[in-house]
C-alpha cells in the first residue's frame, strides 16, 4: 500500500467527515445561537400556562425576541410563574402585556408581547404585570354551552354573541 | 443431582462471564496504556483509519442516503394528517442527528469495520504473528491493537456526521424535489428546532462512545479468539453480534440522560 | 539467584513441571544444551515439545523446576529483563509466522527497527545480507502470500537472526516442506549455527532430517524424557520407543490401538459403537 495514497484518502476521509459536521452545525442546526444566548430575565405569572413548555418561543409581532426559560408554580398563590429571556437587543414597556397563543389549532404556545406607551422599559428582574393566560378548548366550549342553554330561556342577548375572545381576557387581566 | 448440577453450571457460568469481564478490562486497560506508542507511530493509525474509516465510507453515505429518504416517505403519510408536512425538515434532520446518524452508522461500521478488525487480529494470533512479536520483544497491544481501535474511535463520530449529512440531503431530495414541500420551509424550521449543543453535539458524543464500545469489543475478540479458523469465525460473528447489543443499550442509556424532559 | 551452572551450558532445564489444571504435559524433564551446539527435542504430538520452547523464551512459567538461559533464571525475570534476554534470542514459528501485511524486506527489516537505532541505510544492508544469507535477496520485493512453503521459511529463517542472537529456537522447522526445501533448511540451520557462533534447538519430529543435522537429541514422551543422545547411538539404540520413533514402527510403546473395550464384546452386543 502506497504510503502516499493512504494518506490522500484518509486526509479526503477526514475532510468528508469535518464538512458533514459542519453542514450539519451551519445549515441544518443554528449555530448562530451556540450556546446561551445572552439576554436579560423577566417573569409573569399567569392563571393559566395552558401548554407552554420552556425553550418555547417569545414573540412580539410575529418576530422571535426571545426564549421562555422556566416554568414554575407560585405556591401561595398558586400561580403559573414563568421566567422569560428576552434577547438583549429587544426593549419593552413596563406596561407590556403578556399573552399565551397557540400557533394553529394544535401549534406550539408561545408568549406574545404587546407593548404598552409607558416611558420606562423592562430590565432585569423585573415583573410583567398584565399577562392574558392560555386559551383552554374544554372552558371556551362549556361556556358556550352553558350561554347557548341560557339563551333558550330569556329574551336577552344571547351571552353567547358576546366574543369568547373576549372571556378569557377578563379572566387573566390582573392587578 | 440434577437440581444442584443445572445451579452449579449456571454459577459457573456466571463465574465464568464475571472472569471474563475481568479479563475485558484488563485488556481495554492494556490498550489504553500504549496509547502514547500510539500517537509517536501515527502511521500505524493512519493506515487503520485507512482501512476502517475510508474503506467504510461507500457503506455509510449510500445507506444514510436511503434512509433519509425512506424518512421523508414515511414521514409525509403521518404528517399530511396533521397538515404539519412543514415540519418534515425538522422530522428528518432530528431523527437523524439525534439517534439514526450516531446508531445505524455505528451498527453499519460494526458490521464493516469491526468485524474485518477481528478477523485480522484473530488471523495473525492464529498464525502466530502475535507471538513472533513478542519473541522479538515487541508489544503486539501496542503496535497490532492499539492502532485499530483507536482508529475506530476516530472514525466513528465522521461516519456518523457523514451518515446523518447524507441523510438531510436524501430527505431533502425525495420531500422537496420529489413531493414538493416548500424548501423555505424544510430548512428553515430545520434550523429553527436543530440546536447546536442539544442535537447535534450530543449526536456527535453518542457517535464517540459508541466508536469506543465497538473497537474495544472488536479488538477484544479478534485478540481472544481461539487460534483456529472456527475461532476466528465465531469470534467475527460475537463482535457483530455484541457490538449491535452494546450499541442499541447504550443509546438507550445516553438518550436518556440526553433527552430528558426536554417537552418537544 | 546464581545457580550452580557449567558456563559451557548455554541452557539447563531442570526437572521442570508444567500444566494446565488436571493435564500435566511436563512431568519432570531435565535437560542440557552446550553452547554452539545443535540440539534437537523429538517426540510424538503433544508430548510438550513445544511447550519447553515457550518456558525458555518466558511465554510461559514452570510450575516448579529451574529453566536457565545464559546464567538467568528466566522466570524469575521482571517485564523488562524479560524483554532484554529475548533479544538475545531468535525464534522460528512453525510455519514462518511471517507478518502478512509486510513485504519480505520489511519483515527481516522488522525487528532491526523495533529494537535498534540503526540508520536506514544500515538496516537495508543487512537485511540485503541476511536475505542473501538464506539465498532469497530476489524476493524482497514480494509479499508473503506470494512465496511458497519453502521461500517464506527462509525469509522467517532470515529475520530470525536479524540482529545475532546468541540462541536460536526452531519450532517444526521441516513441517510441510518439500524434499528440497527440506534439505535446505536443514542445511541452513547447520550452517548459520556454525558460522554465527549460535546456540541452536530444534524441536521437530522429522527424524531424517534432524539427526542429519543435530550433535545431540533428547526424545520426550509421556512429560519426561525417556532417551537421549548423539544421532550415532540414537540410531543403534535398542530402546522400544526410540526404535519405533526412529524406525516408523507403527505399533510399540506408542500402541497402535487407542484404548477400547473388547473387540468381541463389542461385536456381539446389540449396541452402537
Amino acid at each position: 500500500m502506497n504510503r502516499n495514497s493512504t494518506n490522500f484518502w484518509v486526509g479526503v476521509f477526514v475532510l468528508l467527515g469535518l464538512a458533514a459536521i459542519a453542514f450539519l452545525a451551519l445549515r441544518v442546526g443554528n449555530l448562530m445561537t451556540w450556546g446561551e444566548p445572552a439576554g436579560y430575565h423577566v417573569t409573569a405569572r399567569f392563571d393559566n400556562i395552558g401548554n407552554l413548555k420552556p425553550r418555547a418561543p417569545v414573540k412580539s409581532a410575529g418576530v422571535v425576541v426571545g426564549r421562555v426559560e422556566k416554568i414554575g408554580l407560585d405556591p401561595k398563590s398558586f400561580e403559573a410563574v414563568a421566567q422569560i429571556k428576552i434577547f438583549p437587543q429587544f426593549e419593552f414597556t413596563k406596561d407590556t402585556i403578556a399573552a399565551i397563543y397557540s400557533s394553529g389549532l394544535l401549534g406550539e404556545q408561545f408568549v406574545g408581547l404587546d407593548a404598552g406607551g409607558d416611558t420606562v422599559m423592562l430590565k432585569e428582574g423585573d415583573v410583567i404585570k398584565k399577562t392574558q393566560s392560555a386559551v383552554q378548548l374544554e372552558k371556551l366550549i362549556s361556556q358556550f354551552m352553558f350561554s347557548k342553554a341560557s339563551e333558550g330561556g330569556t329574551a336577552q342577548t344571547p351571552v353567547a354573541a358576546v366574543p369568547a375572545a373576549q372571556i378569557p381576557a377578563i379572566e387573566g387581566v390582573k392587578k | 443431582m440434577p437440581i444442584r448440577t443445572s445451579i452449579g453450571a449456571v454459577g459457573e457460568k456466571a463465574a465464568n462471564t464475571v472472569e471474563r469481564i475481568g479479563y475485558f478490562s484488563r485488556f481495554v486497560v492494556g490498550v489504553l496504556r500504549s496509547t502514547p506508542a500510539v500517537f509517536s507511530r501515527f502511521s500505524l493509525t493512519l493506515r487503520e483509519v485507512y482501512f476502517a474509516g475510508v474503506f467504510s465510507l461507500v457503506i455509510i453515505s449510500v445507506s444514510g442516503l436511503f434512509v433519509g429518504m425512506v424518512l421523508a416517505l414515511q414521514g409525509y403519510e403521518t404528517l399530511s394528517i396533521f397538515g404539519a408536512t412543514e415540519s418534515m425538515g425538522v422530522l428528518v434532520a432530528l431523527s437523524l442527528v439525534r439517534e439514526l446518524g450516531p446508531v445505524v452508522a455505528a451498527l453499519l461500521f460494526a458490521s464493516r469495520a469491526g468485524s474485518a478488525m477481528t478477523a485480522e487480529i484473530g488471523l495473525m494470533k492464529t498464525t502466530e504473528q502475535l507471538k513472533a512479536m513478542e519473541m522479538m520483544a515487541v508489544d503486539p497491544i501496542a503496535r497490532v491493537v492499539a492502532p485499530r481501535f483507536w482508529a475506530g474511535v476516530i472514525s466513528m463520530p465522521l461516519l456518523a456526521a457523514i451518515f446523518s449529512a447524507m441523510g438531510i440531503f436524501g430527505g431533502y431530495l425525495v420531500a422537496v424535489k420529489l413531493i414538493g414541500i416548500d424548501p423555505g420551509a424544510f430548512w428553515g424550521q430545520m434550523q429553527a428546532a436543530v440546536d447546536v449543543r442539544h442535537d447535534i453535539l450530543n449526536g456527535v458524543i453518542k457517535s464517540i462512545v459508541f466508536g469506543i464500545a465497538v473497537s474495544a469489543i472488536a479488538v477484544y475478540q479478534g485478540y481472544a479468539a481461539k487460534p483456529t479458523a472456527e475461532g476466528v469465525s465465531a469470534a467475527t460473528t460475537r463482535t457483530v453480534v455484541t457490538s449491535s447489543l452494546a450499541i442499541l443499550a447504550i443509546d438507550f442509556i445516553l438518550t436518556v440522560f440526553m433527552f430528558r424532559g426536554t417537552g418537544l | 539467584m546464581n545457580p550452580t551452572l557449567s558456563p559451557s551450558n548455554q541452557i539447563e532445564i531442570d526437572n521442570v513441571f508444567f500444566g494446565y489444571g488436571a493435564r500435566q504435559i511436563l512431568k519432570g524433564v531435565s535437560l542440557k544444551v552446550p553452547r554452539g551446539s545443535v540440539v534437537g527435542i523429538m517426540g510424538g504430538s503433544g508430548c510438550g515439545k513445544t511447550t519447553l520452547l515457550r518456558l525458555i523464551g518466558g511465554q510461559e512459567r514452570p510450575a516448579s523446576g529451574r529453566v536457565i538461559v545464559d546464567g538467568k533464571s528466566i522466570p524469575d525475570l521482571d517485564k523488562s529483563a524479560l524483554y532484554a534476554a529475548r533479544s538475545r534470542m531468535g525464534m522460528l514459528f512453525q510455519f514462518g509466522a511471517l507478518f502478512t501485511d509486510l513485504t519480505v524486506a520489511e519483515n527481516v527489516a522488522f525487528p532491526m527497527r523495533e529494537n535498534t537505532q540503526l540508520s536506514d541505510e544500515l538496516i537495508n544492508s543487512l537485511v540485503l545480507m541476511k536475505l542473501n544469507a538464506v539465498g532469497l535477496r530476489g524476493a524482497a520485493q514480494l509479499k508473503p502470500s506470494e512465496l511458497s512453503g519453502g521461500m517464506a521459511r527462509r525469509v522467517a529463517l532470515a529475520r530470525t537472526i536479524a540482529v545475532d542472537p546468541d540462541l536460536v529456537m526452531y519450532d517444526e522447522p521441516f513441517a510441510g516442506l518439500d524434499p528440497i526445501s527440506l534439505s535446505v533448511v536443514g542445511q541452513l540451520i547447520r550452517k548459520l549455527n556454525d558460522a554465527l557462533g549460535l546456540t541452536s534447538i530444534l524441536v521437530s519430529h522429522d527424524v531424517v532430517a534432524s539427526l542429519k543435522i543435530v550433535d545431540y537429541v533428547y526424545f520426550i514422551s509421556d512429560g519426561r524424557v525417556v532417551a537421549e543422545g548423539d544421532p550415532e547411538s540414537i540410531r543403534a539404540s535398542e530402546d522400544p520407543f526410540v526404535k519405533q520413533f526412529v524406525n516408523g514402527f507403527p505399533d510399540g510403546p506408542v500402541p497402535f490401538h487407542v484404548s477400547a473395550k473388547d473387540y468381541r464384546a463389542q461385536m456381539l452386543s446389540p449396541s452402537a459403537p
